[in-house]
């Protein structure tokens, strides 16, 4: 996943996204209209997470063209427990790969962003330019330098290097939510008490600062988690189907030549599940992540 | 001196994330350069500088003008799914900003195919987007026949000339959400004074968006066209996912891979570089314009 925000509203959640005032109950033909759309985009939305659905509890005999739309005769887990059976390693494995990436790149990214935003220091917004454009280069232009590296340094392809890259680039994307959340959260005024008192950096930061980060920990730890587990192009470079992540397993089960659709399904939903659940469970946070995403707004 | 002190220890903190970002990042970026001139095409190494010819080959010299067309390509699905995603975006924020219950619940579904990755609803849409049209209809097309609309039954995208263009439907459904998440958070931030300053001065709903309420939004829509512009640059997880690399949705982000796959490492780094600049051209007058307008506030 991928965004940015240079200039820093704080993240919105969903307090700054609820309706400004209480709508006032209207009824007419407007409101009439636009319930009609809401509920007709509501299924358009979900008519794949239906298909994927149904499919996965449908029997081979069960699964063709003509039958796509419609309930299984028979329901059956069979398709499920083959998915399971396949993807299983790479699920755990995914897990290791997608929590110590949320943890590291979050820590590194509040240190940074409290620098770039209260403890900042000549050139500090040339520097932190300078860090967001790695948020946007495509991978390609550093990937063949990069598995040249890992190639020459025998580092072996796998969970550990990818951790180590998802950090290295998510860099960006959290320095600029912590810089983004410090800019707006923390008064400059709290900084200069602190240093009065003579606090110096690492303790301003770690006894005011620190406490008070929470939100912004609870953001980059979705993003970070999300995209980590969500990725498919550093895992197709630096991993392969025995030690790379679900993206790949996924592809694997799915990608052959004649796949099976039911099981390929009861995949995609395993796979989907995780950041699913974290949507679900931590969804007002997620939207704040996705604002901060948003370089302006 | 005494001003080292203040910000040096900040600039310490700071410098193990230049330092990585330096390498892997800006330095990586010019390996990559360097490879792209070079002639190393083939896993023997390279013996010479070969100046620009691997950039000029590509547009003058490439098999069947592979790399035109993956750019061409490209250029249609960046207009579909820019158009598309910034379209449904800004409909459902305008649905759902004010005047509907349940507003919650509706942006919660629109926004979730976010969380999915595009490996996982490739899936899907590959098996909704079947090509059999008529009575063998399947997915999309046996929809479409349900609902009498046989003259929109269409080969999706396996047709050479517009198939990326359907190729983009996914990517649609994936981030409208998000954009519309953003625009919400624009419709939000509009002082509620401003609504009613036009509503006394006798304005029309009509023209209240379109005078007052539209243009605040511009900021928004910039930013959303930029994440969504760098995303398509970038693509390359949907496309192998729905249809794997193939010569009809191919795309400079596949053509990479592709070429490295027969150890072409001039050539992939070629492609990725033009990539990269094609993604800068935007980027940069936009990293530039955002820090100057921080300084103005």
């Amino acid at each position: 996943m991928t965004s940015t925000s240079v200039e820093a509203p704080p993240p919105p959640s969903i307090e700054t996204l609820a309706p400004v005032r209480k709508p006032k109950r209207r009824g007419g033909p407007g409101a009439i209209v636009k319930y009609a759309l809401a509920l007709i985009f509501l299924i358009v939305v979900l008519m794949p997470m239906y298909v994927l659905i149904v499919t996965s509890f449908k029997s081979g005999s069960d699964i063709g063209v003509a039958s796509q739309w419609s309930l299984p005769e028979t329901w059956t887990l069979a398709s499920w427990e083959k998915a399971w059976t396949a993807l299983q390693p790479a699920f755990f494995r995914t897990f290791q790969l997608a929590i110590p990436v949320a943890v590291i790149s979050s820590l590194i990214g509040a240190a940074n962003g409290f620098v770039l935003s209260r403890w900042r220091f000549p050139g500090a917004d040339v520097v932190f330019t300078l860090i967001l454009f790695g948020m946007f280069i495509p991978y390609q232009a550093v990937m063949i330098p990069l598995r040249e590296i890992v190639t020459t340094l025998g580092i072996p392809p796998g969970i550990t290097t990818l951790v180590f890259v998802h950090c290295v680039y998510g860099i960006p994307i959290c320095t600029l939510i912590f810089r983004n959340y410090y800019a707006t959260t923390v008064p400059e005024e709290l900084i200069e008490a602190a240093r009065v008192d003579g606090a110096g950096l690492l303790r301003t930061f770690g006894r005011i600062i620190l406490p008070i980060s929470i939100p912004g920990f609870v953001v980059t730890v979705i993003w970070q988690f999300t995209s980590a587990w969500n990725d498919y192009l550093f895992a197709i470079f630096l991993s392969n189907t025995r030690n790379g992540p679900i993206t790949i397993a996924l592809n694997a089960l799915a990608g052959a030549q004649s796949p099976d659709y039911a099981a390929s399904m009861a995949g995609a939903l395993i796979t989907s599940l995780p950041t699913l659940v974290v949507y679900v469970l931590l969804g007002r946070w997620f939207i704040g992540g996705l604002m901060a995403g948003s370089v302006k707004s | 001196m005494r001003k080292l002190r203040h910000w040096g220890p900040g600039l310490l903190l700071l410098s193990p994330s230049l330092i990585l970002l330096a390498i892997f990042v800006y330095g990586l970026i010019a390996w990559t350069t360097k490879v792209s001139v070079s002639d190393e095409h083939n896993a023997l190494g390279s013996k010479g500088f070969v100046g620009l010819e691997n950039y000029t080959k590509l547009f003058t010299n490439d098999i069947n003008d592979r790399f035109t067309h993956s750019l061409k390509n490209l250029l249609i699905f960046t207009v579909v799914f820019l158009v598309g995603a910034m379209f449904f975006g800004l409909l459902w924020a305008f649905i759902l900003e004010r005047g509907v219950k349940a507003e919650g619940f509706f942006r919660t579904v629109y926004l979730f195919p976010m969380a999915v990755s595009f490996v996982a609803s490739g899936v899907v849409w590959r098996w909704l987007m079947n090509p059999n049209k008529g009575d063998s209809a399947g997915g999309l097309n046996s929809v479409l026949g349900g609902l009498g609309l046989d003259f929109l039954q269409n080969t999706w995208w396996t047709n050479p000339d517009w198939g990326m263009a359907a190729m983009a439907i996914p990517a649609i459904w994936q981030l409208s959400g998000y954009v519309m998440a953003l625009f919400l958070a624009g419709f939000r931030g509009i002082p509620q004074e401003l609504r009613e300053a036009a509503a006394m001065d006798g304005a029309s709903t009509y023209r209240l968006y379109r005078n007052v309420i539209f243009p605040q939004l511009t900021p928004v829509a910039l930013s959303a066209l930029i994440i969504l512009g760098h995303m398509s640059m970038k693509m390359f997880d949907l496309i192998m996912s729905v249809s794997g690399p193939q010569w009809l949705t191919e795309v400079p982000a596949i053509y990479v891979w592709q070429t490295l796959l027969t150890s072409d490492y001039a050539k992939a780094a070629a492609i990725s570089i033009i990539l990269l600049l094609l993604v800068a051209v935007v980027i940069v007058p936009y990293l530039i314009y955002t820090n100057r307008q921080e300084k103005n506030a």
